[in-house]
């Protein structure tokens, strides 16, 4: 079975503290901490697992800069054969469609049977595998987490639905599907194994190799713009319980006798 | 502005919350904005539902069709196409069905599309100005979303009000002969329940809940003493059953179990969405966290910045002392 993932390279949710720029229009980006989206290392264990099972290959792909190599670097790491990176100036400013459009350029450019996302990036839309799906004209699950190969035709998938039960569906080859985080214990990836992959050759493609229009998949194209970020002012928010620990626990324990805690 | 169609999602008949949540949404687009509800399935389910309906809705469009009765969402892409007239807004939730439905449903209609929706305010021309957030709600941002040629939005369950005046006396048009092609390169087979765990979370008054700050599986001990000396249970977050660490019956939140204690004490957990939309009732929300901006303490009831891994045997101790 050939399989392209889908991955990005995203801020870490669990290394940073988000802050606004000075302007208060953007996060602060100096020194935030990047990683691939927790997603994407779920989709890229569950292809590899399918490919060691039926054989085939897995090609993980990203549009992103050149920083964005590194993620590609560590999923092959992981075990994916290929790379590839599509990067071009006029990716720029691209909303989901327009990634989902450079993403089916590529695509269109080999044969796959299966292709995979995840479920969700760091912008929480879980958009780019249903825009994917719908421009190739594919068959789409979202937030599989079991996946079952019933033949060269067709595979089971189990899609996570409210309350933790499992929706069965029986799906076409080729197909897209976005991956859920549990479908897998993505393997660990270690130095030695960055290493080995580290002089790999990964192709980088821009819009003129790709055959894609600028004015469509990049920002001149996009419906949807972010234009600022900001942080709300939610009620009252929590009250803070400040002082040394003892003091804390001190009020905590008052305050839990009151409602109940104890 | 451009006529406004809800997708409203039920079960065997009885609609979703998010059906009372849409007008406030539509409002907020466009207070004279004209807003359909359309409801798909079959039978007297469907007909039920849509009586619901037309409490809130003036206008209820019904698809009825036995290819219908499960909501495959490859199948309702289709009928929608077929049945909301070119230019429209669509607001689904943003749910496991609408994250299913909605981003393919956006590339059909040739429409502009965003997701998870928690606030709109207002037009600019034909832009629409939408609040979400980024960063599992780190962060939030404002987007515009051009709908000249028509948009899909997915609102996120509970973020708007509820409508609770039912006398809108809407009626109901039945569009089943307009639904199409009903045929699907994906098929429903069946719904795996969820399996039942030897510890039910669900019927604790006092819940002592950790998250990935917990950080080791080894770990999980200390807030298990934690709970033991105030009479409580361990539940957690989806990453600790994506580690496998506890079982997936202790997970809070919208792929988990709703839970609706007297008091929930999160540990080490940043308050996503899905993780806050488990939790029920009004409880009384401790939060310990070592990031003083976590999302969380925009929810809780009682904030605490520091290192749970030294607070909570600190805290378990001196209630041990009590
Ligand atoms: C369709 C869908 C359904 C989902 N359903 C659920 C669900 O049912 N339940 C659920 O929980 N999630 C669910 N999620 C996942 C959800 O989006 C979040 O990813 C998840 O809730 C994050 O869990 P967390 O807060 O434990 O981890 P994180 O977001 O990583 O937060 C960890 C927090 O711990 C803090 N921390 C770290 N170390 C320490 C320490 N030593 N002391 C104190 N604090 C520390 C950090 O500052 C951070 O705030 C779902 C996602 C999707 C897409």
């Amino acid at each position: 079975m050939e399989i392209l993932v889908c991955v990005k390279r995203v801020p870490d949710t669990a290394e940073n503290e988000f802050e606004l720029n000075s302007d208060g229009n953007d996060l602060d980006r100096d020194d935030l901490v990047y990683s691939v989206n927790e997603w994407d290392n779920y989709a890229v264990e569950e292809a590899i697992q399918i490919v060691d099972d039926k054989g085939g290959n897995v090609t993980v792909v990203t549009v992103g800069d050149d920083e964005s190599e590194e993620v590609l670097r560590r999923e092959m790491a992981m075990g994916a054969n290929n790379g590839v990176l599509l990067s071009d100036d006029a990716f720029e400013g691209a909303d989901g469609k327009g990634i989902a459009g450079i993403l089916k350029a590529e695509i269109e450019s080999g044969k796959y049977d299966l292709i995979l996302t995840g479920a969700q990036a760091d912008e929480g839309a879980g958009q780019v595998g249903g825009m994917l799906a719908a421009m190739l004209d594919l068959p789409y699950a979202s937030l599989v987490n079991k996946i079952e190969v019933i033949d060269d035709s067709k595979i089971s998938v189990g899609r996570e639905i409210e309350g933790g039960n499992q929706e069965m569906n029986e799906i076409e080859l080729p197909c897209v599907l976005s991956i859920q985080t549990g479908i897998n214990e993505p393997r660990y990836v270690g130095i030695r194994g960055i290493r080995k992959v580290a002089s790999v050759e990964i192709p980088v493609k821009g819009a003129s190799d790709l055959g894609v229009d600028p004015a469509v998949v990049g920002a001149d194209g996009a419906k949807t713009k972010r234009v600022d970020y900001f942080v709300p002012e939610l009620g009252d928010g929590a009250e803070m319980l400040e002082g040394s620990t003892e003091e804390i626990i001190e009020k905590l324990i008052e305050k839990l006798k009151a409602k109940g805690g104890l | 502005m451009a006529d406004i169609f809800a997708y409203v999602p039920h079960k065997v008949g009885v609609v979703e919350d998010i059906a009372y949540e849409y007008p406030d949404a539509a409002a907020k687009i466009d207070t004279g904005a004209a807003v359909t509800a359309i409801v798909t399935g079959t039978g007297a389910d469907l007909d039920k539902a849509c009586e619901t309906l037309t409490g809130y809705y003036k206008e209820v469009i019904k698809v009825d069709q036995a290819e219908l009765s499960y909501p495959n969402a490859e199948i309702i892409r289709k009928v929608l196409v077929n049945i909301v007239p070119a230019g429209a807004i669509v607001l689904a939730p943003h749910d496991t069905f609408g994250m299913d439905l909605a981003p393919g449903l956006s590339v059909k209609m040739d429409a502009g599309y965003a997701a998870d929706i928690v606030d709109i305010e207002g037009t600019d021309g034909s832009d629409l100005k939408l609040v979400r957030q980024e960063l599992g709600g780190a962060v939030s941002t404002h987007v515009t979303c051009d709908s000249s040629s028509g948009a899909v939005l997915t609102i996120r369950p509970g973020a708007f009000t509820p409508a609770e005046d039912a006398s809108a006396g809407g009626s109901v048009t039945d569009k089943s002969g307009d639904a199409g092609d009903l045929s699907s390169k994906r098929t429903f087979v069946e719904v795996v329940e969820a399996e039942v765990g030897d510890v039910d979370i669900t019927k604790s008054d006092v819940l002592v809940s950790i998250g990935r700050g917990i950080e080791d599986e080894e770990n999980i001990e200390v807030a298990q003493e934690l709970a033991d000396a105030m009479g409580a249970v361990v539940s957690c977050s989806r990453p600790i059953v994506d580690a496998k660490w506890l079982e997936k019956s202790r997970q809070v939140g919208t792929s988990g179990q709703t839970v609706k204690p007297k008091v929930y004490l999160a540990m080490g957990i940043s308050g996503s969405f899905q993780h806050m939309g488990g939790v029920k009732g009004n409880p009384f929300i401790v939060a310990v966290n070592k990031n003083a901006k976590a999302p969380i303490f925009q929810v809780a009831d009682v904030g605490i910045v520091e290192d749970i891994l030294d607070f909570m045997p600190e805290l378990t101790e001196a209630i041990e002392d009590l």
